[in-house]
């Protein structure tokens, strides 16, 4: 008992030590010499000792003492003490007495005597340890001959624990030195079975077995209940050491699949631990049950070779491509994790079989990809428009717009036509130009609503047409919207081009921003959204700017401000004598804004102090902001300018009252949030269902409340389903989020927006097909060595450099992709048709 | 007489007085009158010096046939009037509407004297500061550090009056007729006085010596009346159609070739003059001899003594006797002008006509010196059309914002855009630009690329053959990179003995363009400005050093750039390439979609929708997409799957193609393996 005791003394790093100092450590005087009467009565019981009996030292033994002396430093630290008995010359005891026993040593536990070894077998220091401990294990491992002993074995532990089989060609060796070591320590948790007979190697799978290499196989009977199949068996693929051995067992040990909730990068398992990769079988909840099955699987494969992890994406915050279905960790420091896209399970097992591989596949698959690309080529892919304006356009190109509405303007009658009319609105385009042929298409539709309204007047220019007239009214980009109001100078339209926002510009700016108020019934007019008539079909907040006669200076900037925010918004101004009224009605001092939301319902008064014109837009801007508002496409922008993270409630159809009211309180109860309340209306922007598709894959249910921060990190955070949206609820949501407490569901992709699609490398077609063609001569190369040529963008620099002599030589040796470059002359020759000398 | 005397000697004693200007020009032909509008445009002090009494003094005499040979195309179908200049080789460039030609002539070859008559119109209509009967007979330099160039230019007028200017253009055109010096060149008339009526050489035989537009015009204007012409010079016949040269034989001249090879008695040979000899026997008939047999012959023997080829080789090509030779050579450059300190050298071979100057028009012997127009040409000699109205009106508009932003600061033009508008504003100037067209391989659009390639700079037809300086010349900056444009015929496709009709000769396919061999746009990129020693190495025939990446589009029947597939596709994905950016256009609701979704976005939304300027699209297009499967409705996919219902193509999907994609699941996978 108590060397079993012993044996658990050993750990790992005494292991490690007592490994590594084998070959160094010499015999440093821990061979005892006793007597024989000393010996036997320093024998304790449970105690082994290995003792050698010497009459005299005879030439003969003298290698086989030091190696005895050699293994005592090995055999002490299992607690075995290694003896050498001097007999003296009268003693003929069992032991000293006879020639034959000197030849020979013996194994005591105490005082029995356990085994008695012929020296020859003891020829080393393997030997003599790996005897020695297969003696003291007789029990801990079981030798067996025939593959009926070891299924009998293997039976027997099933379903309580596991077995390692090892073969060894040959007892004696350092392999079976190394498998008893192993066995010492780990003999009490697992069955050792031994064998050496090569044909159970045979029998256990291993078809062509290397008969003269060891062999261990760890076989998981614990968990095996079915007593016809074999347990599952991992071996061992590195050589049989003792170290090799005890981080094999330690990997079995291991749990199959770790789940993990935190940070992969902050994981650290055995298996790295150990030097060997990490798998993360990146989860969601939706498919949790069929990824733990997937990394189980994938685990059992990489027995002994990687871990494998199970991360659940919906709790950590991975920063990373949502198709990233694998992540892979290496053991060596500062190698960021690798998230991958792959396809096949086997493709994980080979990713780490075979580490450099690891790279390999990547560049398949770049390979690959690069293949699909010429197939893409040969398929004219890069010939498919995939810009969705341009398509789109012209698939509509053979519509006849309705365009009578629209006055064509040209040099001869543009200046003219702007004299003529009180107002005109001039769309610049050019024919050939998606975007430009895109807005007329909406200009049609705002010239259709817009139809019989006095004193407007639509026209067009199309600067393909008329290039003078655009560079004159100073048009640089496609398209262009200028409105020209007979005697003062040209508004430029910078809106959405979308017809409702182009229309009611257009409405907007007939009336005159700020608009002089002179009584007061038609400042309340205003303010109830009634007065001007023309405004009055328009949804809007009217601004009212309330001055005395004293306060020229902020009313100069007002109606500045009034100029630049012409079409936008509403603007009256009042500076009668009796503005005082207003101002007493509204509990405001001049000069002052008043603010009239939603016809008048609720005014507000604010307070204009000395501000700058730039200022005071900026301000009526921002005043003009909904506190809860619904999102659109077309408002988004506008909140987006605020730069605070988003707290959206996505609704199919409109919010319910109840989470309407929570939210506005939400949003009114701090006035100076750092962020933005608002809801979406799934029905009115369909949009927004791309945006939870984006987030969580599949729609979640509604009403769903979103945080998310679109200016920093780009975390997605998903307001509990359970919890009702209260203000208080969110509140302490809100606080969590801070606190870092919650997990992201989400994270927007940080990916740059790169070419969707490769360009026709045409530098290299010339150089493929017209090889002599002095694209950069030799001088060059002679005289600047060092300067290569430039990589082009997306383009393999190796392929485009110019080749030497001979490598030239050799690609028009070589058939196939180098003669690509004349198939496009060939090809093009087959499709006469597309040749216009041919009609 | 005495008082002419003391005049003149007055301003002897005066000569110090000069009369000053920042701006000379010699001649009032049409690149000075073109310089001069430039100038004075700018509000700057010059003046332009002309010997004749009025402009365009060589057209008053050429050609003497009356027929311009430059094209005056009045429809093109096209109300673009940057776009007609391409078909206008006539008209000066200028603001005024009138001053267009085919307001003067409306023949296709119009009249000589419609030239001069719109010379006149031009400088008088735009009141251009021209010196008539102003023959500048020398010009000199004066050191002066304080001058812009170190020197003053001084020169000297038939009257003696001395001038003194900063900046000389030199826009003499090449009026000196060439002439060869052979035994009996005597005989020989001259293309400058020839008559031009066709009853003097009715049924005689004539000789002409030259193979340009000259010889051919004149020989075109007599073919009726004489027995047969034959021409001789030493090169063989260069068609402009088959060089796409303009100065090479033009087809409305080239009447003698169908007579040659339609077997009626006209022909042409090949020799060189110099080699050649006439000798007039005694019935005034002209014979050819050679300039050998003359130094052989016995000085004291008559004229029967004198060996003609006949005598040996007795079926001699030109054995007949002539009644007439005529010289038709063409003309030089005036050099005997300018003070040997200026050093304005002849070319070298057949540029020996033109002045040497660099890429940028100034001397290569004087700083400060610029040559305009026809004497110009050696920059581009054979190759483009700065010999001619319709180039050198370009070129010297070029030299003028070279100047302006060496002497006065002001940097060369241009216009800055966001780079959404990157691929417009390609299209748009290869589409409409005539100084990119006319002058080709020479005059380029500059593109320099701003920090972050999130806006550019576009410099409209600087001359590329000074790329490398481009910094210093037009005081714009470069250090992110350019593109440049530029107009190119394939290479190998043209020239004297190419068959420029063969089948198939024509490219279709953009993924082919760069086998066009028709004028078509080329883009250039370069990720730093070349250097002046890679652009001294860059390959023959190619205007350019070797680009980071080049692009071409591909030529087109129509000279019409705007195919969405053809022509603006192939080009944005080049662009996109050289960028590393996506310039794709999206509707509002997919920069909705992205502003949700993603960090980051494209140029086109974060340059329009974030700035409230989104495409919201109408209706209708937004189906379209939809049905091109570009973008995704989500009011029908909320109950039929990811998928839009119209994709007919999947792969087109690629706008969305990186959202919304679940995790694989792998489960599939392994139940297939475990079974």
């Amino acid at each position: 008992m108590s060397a079993q005791r012993d044996r658990w003394v050993s750990s790992l790093s005494f292991l490690l030590f007592c490994a590594s100092s084998i070959p160094t450590q010499g015999s440093a005087r821990l061979l005892q010499e006793l007597s024989p009467q000393q010996y036997f009565s320093s024998l304790q019981a449970g105690r082994a000792s290995l003792a050698y009996f010497s009459r005299n030292v005879s030439p003969g033994a003298q290698p086989f003492l030091e190696q005895i002396e050699n293994s005592a430093e090995a055999l002490q630290d299992y607690g075995i003490s290694v003896v050498k008995v001097n007999c003296p010359k009268e003693d003929v005891s069992r032991y000293c007495g006879k020639e034959n026993a000197l030849k020979k040593a013996y194994l005591f536990r105490g005082n029995v005597l356990i085994r008695e070894f012929p020296t020859d077998a003891l020829f080393d220091v393997n030997s003599i340890v790996a005897n020695v401990l297969f003696a003291l294990l007789f029990n801990e491992v079981k030798y067996v001959e025939t593959l009926a002993d070891l299924q009998n074995v293997e039976n027997a532990l099933k379903g309580r624990s596991n077995m390692v089989f090892a073969y060894v060609p040959a007892t004696g060796t350092a392999e079976h030195r190394a498998v008893m070591e192993a066995a010492f320590v780990y003999g009490t948790v697992h069955q050792f079975v031994l064998t050496t007979e090569a044909t159970l190697l045979k029998d256990t799978g291993n078809d062509e077995p290397d008969v003269s290499s060891a062999w261990l196989l760890f076989c998981h009977c614990q968990q095996a209940t079915d007593l016809a199949q074999p347990c599952r068996r991992t071996a061992m693929g590195q050589a049989l050491t003792m170290l090799n051995i005890h981080r094999h067992l330690k990997l079995m040990g291991a749990p199959l699949v770790t789940e993990v909730a935190e940070d992969p990068e902050k994981v650290s398992t055995i298996h790295l631990q150990l030097g060997l990769p990490l798998v993360f079988i990146l989860s969601q909840k939706e498919t949790y049950e069929a990824d733990r099955r997937t990394a189980e699987f994938v685990a059992w494969q990489l027995l002994g070779k990687a871990g494998v992890a199970l991360l659940s994406r919906d709790l950590v915050d991975l920063n990373i491509l949502l198709r990233a279905n694998v992540a892979l960790k290496t053991p060596d420091e500062g190698v960021p994790i690798k998230y991958l896209v792959l396809e096949d399970t086997d493709e994980v097992i080979t990713l780490v079989e075979d580490k450099n591989k690891v790279e390999q596949i990547q560049e398949d698959e770049e390979d690959e990809e690069e293949e699909e690309d010429d197939d893409e080529k040969e398929n004219n892919n890069q010939d498919i428009q995939d810009d969705q304006v341009v398509e789109a356009v012209s698939r509509d190109k053979k519509r006849e717009l309705p365009l009578e509405q629209i006055l064509v303007l040209t040099e001869e009658n543009f200046c003219s036509a702007l004299s003529e009319n009180a107002r005109t609105v001039v769309l610049f385009y050019a024919s050939w130009e998606a975007v430009s042929l895109a807005v007329l298409r909406s200009y049609t539709e705002v010239a259709d609503d817009l139809k019989g309204t006095q004193g407007v007047v639509l026209s067009r220019v199309n600067c393909w047409d008329w290039p003078g007239i655009c560079t004159k009214e100073n048009v640089t980009q496609f398209p262009t919207i200028k409105i020209y109001k007979k005697g003062e100078r040209s508004v430029i339209y910078n809106g959405m081009w979308g017809t409702e926002e182009l229309t009611s510009f257009i409405m907007m700016s007939r009336v005159p921003c700020p608009l002089k108020l002179t009584t007061i019934d038609e400042a309340e007019g205003y303010l109830r959204g009634e007065f001007p008539f023309e405004l009055s079909s328009y949804h809007h907040t009217s601004l009212l700017g309330l001055f005395s006669t004293a306060t020229s200076e902020a009313r100069e900037a007002f109606e500045e401000a009034g100029s630049i925010l012409s079409g936008h918004v509403t603007m009256g101004m009042y500076f009668e004598d009796d503005a005082l009224a207003l101002s007493r009605k509204y509990a405001v001092s001049p000069p002052a804004l008043l603010l009239a939301r939603s016809g008048g319902r609720s005014v507000e008064g604010i307070a204009l102090s000395k501000q700058s014109v730039l200022d005071m837009v900026q301000m009526i801007r921002y005043e003009l902001l909904d506190i809860f508002p619904e999102i659109t496409v077309q408002n988004l922008p506008r909140y987006l300018e605020l730069r605070k993270p988003f707290l959206i409630l996505f609704s199919d159809g409109d919010i319910g009252q109840r989470e309407s009211k929570e939210m506005l309180k939400l949003a009114k109860g701090r006035p100076q949030q750092a962020f933005v309340a608002c809801w979406l209306n799934l029905k009115k922007t369909p949009v927004g269902r791309g945006v939870l598709k984006a987030y969580f894959a599949t729609v979640p249910s509604l009403p769903v409340l979103i945080w998310v921060n679109l200016h920093a990190e780009g975390q997605v955070f998903k307001f509990p389903s359970e919890e009702s949206i209260t203000e208080t609820n969110i509140l302490s949501w809100l606080e969590k989020l801070k606190a870092g407490l919650e997990i992201p569901s989400s994270t927007l992709s940080e990916d740059e927006w790169k070419p969707p699609l490769p360009a026709y490398d045409f530098l290299q077609m010339m150089e493929t097909a017209v090889p002599e063609l002095p694209l950069h001569t030799a001088h060059r190369h002679r005289d600047t060595p060092t300067q290569h040529p430039p990589e082009s963008p997306g383009g393999d620099i190796a392929v485009r450099e110019e080749p030497s002599q001979e490598s030239k030589a050799e690609k028009i040796g070589s058939p196939g992709r180098d003669l690509r470059g004349t198939a496009p002359r060939l090809a093009a020759r087959e499709k006469q048709g597309k040749r216009h000398s041919e009609l | 007489l005495g008082l002419a005397l003391y005049a003149s000697s007055l301003c002897v004693v005066s000569g110090a007085a000069f009369l000053y200007h920042d701006y000379c020009i010699i001649g009032a032909g049409p690149s000075g009158l073109q310089a001069a509008y430039f100038l004075q445009q700018a509000g700057r002090d010059y003046v332009v010096f002309e010997r004749s009494h009025a402009p365009g003094s060589f057209f008053a005499l050429y050609p003497r046939h009356r027929k311009l040979i430059s094209i005056n195309k009045r429809y093109t179908g096209k109300s673009n009037a940057e776009f007609n200049l391409r078909h206008d080789w006539n008209s000066l460039l200028s603001h005024d509407r009138r001053l267009l030609f085919r307001r003067y002539s409306r023949d296709f070859f119009p009249d000589a004297d419609a030239m001069v008559r719109y010379l006149e119109d031009f400088a008088s209509l735009l009141k251009l500061r021209v010196q008539y009967n102003t023959a500048i007979v020398h010009v000199t330099l004066e050191r002066d550090e304080q001058a812009w160039n170190g020197h003053y230019f001084l020169l000297t007028d038939q009257d003696r009056q001395n001038y003194k200017c900063s900046s000389l253009l030199v826009a003499t055109g090449t009026w000196v007729p060439n002439v060869v010096n052979f035994p009996g060149s005597e005989y020989v008339e001259g293309y400058e006085t020839v008559s031009i009526n066709p009853e003097d050489f009715a049924g005689q035989t004539v000789l002409i010596l030259g193979r340009g537009n000259s010889a051919f015009e004149t020989a075109e204007n007599i073919l009726g009346v004489t027995n047969f012409i034959h021409m001789v010079s030493r090169s063989r016949v260069r068609l402009s159609w088959a060089t796409h040269y303009v100065g090479d034989l033009r087809a409305i001249n080239n009447g003698l070739l169908d007579t040659y090879q339609l077997k009626s008695l006209d022909g042409l040979l090949e020799g060189n003059l110099e080699d050649l000899a006439i000798i007039k026997d005694k019935k005034g008939k002209l014979h050819i001899t050679l300039r050998f047999y003359l130094e052989n012959r016995n000085i004291s023997a008559g004229i029967e003594s004198i060996t003609l080829p006949q005598d040996e080789l007795d079926n001699f090509a030109t054995r007949a006797p002539y009644d007439r030779v005529i010289r038709c050579l063409g003309w030089k450059f005036d050099f005997s002008i300018y003070n040997r300190s200026l050093r304005v050298m002849p070319g070298k071979g057949n540029k020996k006509k033109y002045p040497q100057i660099k890429p940028s028009y100034e001397s290569r012997g004087t700083r400060g010196l610029f040559v305009l127009g026809t004497a110009s040409h050696s920059v581009d000699f054979r190759k483009s059309a700065g010999g001619f109205i319709h180039g050198f009106r370009y070129t010297t508009r070029a030299v003028h914002r070279l100047l302006e932003n060496r002497h006065h600061g002001v940097p060369w033009p241009s216009t800055v855009y966001p780079i959404t508008q990157l691929t417009n504003s390609i299209i748009k100037r290869v589409n409409e630009a005539s100084g990119l067209y006319q002058m080709f391989s020479v005059l380029a659009d500059i593109i320099l690329l701003r920090e972050n390639a999130t806006a550019f700079e576009y410099l409209e037809e600087y001359p590329v053959g000074v790329l490398a300086e481009l910094e210093m010349q037009t005081g714009r900056k470069a250090p992110n990179g350019l593109f440049v444009i530029i107009m190119e015929y394939g290479r190998n496709f043209s020239g004297a003995d190419k068959d420029v009709f063969y089948y198939n000769r024509a490219v279709g396919e953009a993924q082919h363009a760069w086998q066009s061999n028709f004028l078509h746009p080329v883009i250039y990129y370069y990720k730093r400005l070349p250097t002046e020693r890679e652009m001294r190495l860059r390959p023959p025939d190619w205007p350019l050093p070797r680009p980071d990446a080049i692009h071409h589009i591909v030529e087109d029947f129509l000279t019409d750039w705007t195919a969405p597939n053809a022509h603006i596709l192939p080009l944005r994905r080049f662009l996109e390439n050289c960028l590393g950016t996506d310039l794709r256009n999206f509707f509002a609701e997919s920069c909705f979609l992205f502003a949700f979704t993603r960090q980051k976005l494209p140029p086109f939304c974060q340059q329009g929708y974030v700035r409230m300027q989104g495409l919201v699209g109408s209706e209708g297009l937004r189906r379209h997409a939809v049905e091109a499967g570009l973008l995704e409705d989500y009011t029908l996919t909320d109950f039929s799957g990811d998928r839009p219902p119209d994709s007919h193509e999947g792969s087109q999907d690629q706008l969305l193609r990186d959202h919304a994609i679940p995790v694989r699941p792998l489960q599939h996978l392994v139940n297939a393996k475990d079974e």
